[in-house]
């Protein structure tokens, strides 16, 4: 469960303090939670405290009860995240090197570390990827590998920030799939209105603010109301 | 240089392959001492050839040892010629020779070691050190992360570069290094916040 208390977020700038979230307040158990919202509303802040990426300026978020702001190394046991950019996520030079590396902490024995590897691998389908390059792969195999590094830790929540911008329409099919069969709790932070569209709950950001939270299809609408005034 | 071979391991099953990671990193550090300290051109010669003959052990394969060292070859006409004219040929031959042995070598080493199996290693290595405030797990990962931005410090460079030629600025300097630095540095945010989100570092 994910909680934000009067959660805010504001940050210093040379023509003065700029609020990037208004306190908000929110309760977060589904299991496919939606984020939508203009460029630069807010949505990636939000999601980012989750992992502790983002501190808060005032008030709290918890992730089943652990505050973020108090035992940050303990909250990204449980929440993992996954950027829009793989460039910047994929950190070693091979597809199972890259997953082992997030079994580092975790696995001492590295024939055992290599295993559970390609047991994620094979279950996001790069286990013939396994020995190649990163540079190597398509943009969309490079999300599904930085999935993998995720879902090698086995958290209990996957913060996705706009995973799919990038990538074609093959490519955020095949990504959205595996995200949407995960067995984790998901908060997906998009513009694909078709993905949000999916989630239990969406939560539709504007000028800092959450102003609509509620089902995927009224939350569209108010999104798509929105922007259309 | 290639973006597709420097710090890649191609997995294999020759005596390189096998040998441990830490006793192989002291060898190569042996290696370039060797190669640093032994002086004069006849030197610089035999151990180029001791170094393609590693390489040829690894089956790093000629073709794409050449690919891989492609910009450092270029690096190294131009330092010879200088060197030809201002000290020689011999000292062009032992410089030349020298870096491109300690080049071949290290190539052969990242192609059959796993970098896991390199930070376990490193870790190790470190222990001792760990009383006096070393973190061992930091240095071993630091230690990957320059191979592995090796790569996408090319293709960044790549990509400035062609985005400098549509706008027919590939003869400027500040169209090509201004964005360069900018997009590294912002990329080396980027895998900080990553590696941060994947809790590495936080032990």
């Amino acid at each position: 469960m994910i909680e934000f208390r009067a959660a805010s977020v504001v940050v210093d700038t040379p023509q003065g303090p700029l609020t990037v979230l208004e306190p908000t307040t929110l309760t977060l158990t589904e299991q496919r939670i939606g984020i939508i919202g203009a460029n630069g509303s807010g949505k990636s802040t939000l999601a980012r405290l989750i992992n502790g990426l983002a501190d808060v300026t005032d008030g709290q978020v918890l992730v089943d009860g652990v505050d973020v702001a108090e035992d940050g190394r303990a909250v990204r046991r449980r929440v993992g995240f996954v950027f829009s950019q793989p460039d910047a996520q994929l950190v070693m030079p091979t597809v199972a090197e890259d997953v082992t590396l997030s079994l580092r902490r975790t696995i001492r024995d590295k024939a055992e570390r290599r295993r559970q590897a390609e047991k994620v691998l094979e279950r996001i389908g790069l286990a013939d990827r396994a020995d190649v390059s990163v540079h190597a792969l398509s943009g969309g195999q490079k999300q599904l590998l930085a999935l993998a590094g995720v879902l090698a830790t086995d958290p209990a929540v996957v913060v996705a920030d706009e995973p799919t911008t990038l990538l074609d329409l093959r490519n955020t099919a095949e990504v959205a799939n595996q995200l949407f069969a995960m067995p984790q709790q998901l908060v997906l932070v998009t513009h694909d209105l078709d993905l949000a569209q999916r989630c239990d709950r969406v939560l539709v950001v504007n000028d800092a603010a959450v102003v609509f939270d509620g089902p995927a299809a009224n939350a569209i609408a108010h999104y798509r109301a929105l922007v259309t005034s | 240089m290639s973006t597709e071979l420097i710090g890649a391991y191609r997995p294999g099953t020759t005596l390189l392959h096998r040998i441990p990671a830490g006793p192989k990193l002291a060898l190569v550090a042996a290696w370039s001492m060797l190669v640093v300290l032994t002086k004069g051109w006849q030197a610089a010669a035999a151990c180029l050839v001791v170094a393609l003959l590693i390489a040829a052990w690894a089956r790093l394969g000629l073709r794409r040892t050449l690919k891989a060292a492609r910009g450092l070859l270029i690096m190294l006409a131009i330092v010879s010629v200088f060197q030809i004219w201002q000290r020689g040929w011999e000292v062009a031959v032992a410089v030349t020779g020298d870096l491109l042995a300690l080049f071949v070598v290290a190539l052969a080493f990242t192609a059959t070691t796993p970098v896991d199996g390199l930070l376990t290693a490193i870790e190790r290595g470190l222990q001792p050190f760990r009383p006096i405030g070393v973190k061992p797990e930091r240095v071993a990962l630091a230690f990957s992360l320059v191979l592995s931005s090796l790569p996408r410090l090319l293709e960044i460079a790549k990509e400035t570069r062609s985005a400098a030629k549509a706008r027919g600025l590939e003869r400027s300097p500040r169209a090509l290094l201004v964005p360069f630095a900018i997009r590294s540095v912002a990329g080396a945010l980027e895998t900080g916040a990553a590696l941060h989100a994947r809790g590495l570092g936080d032990d």
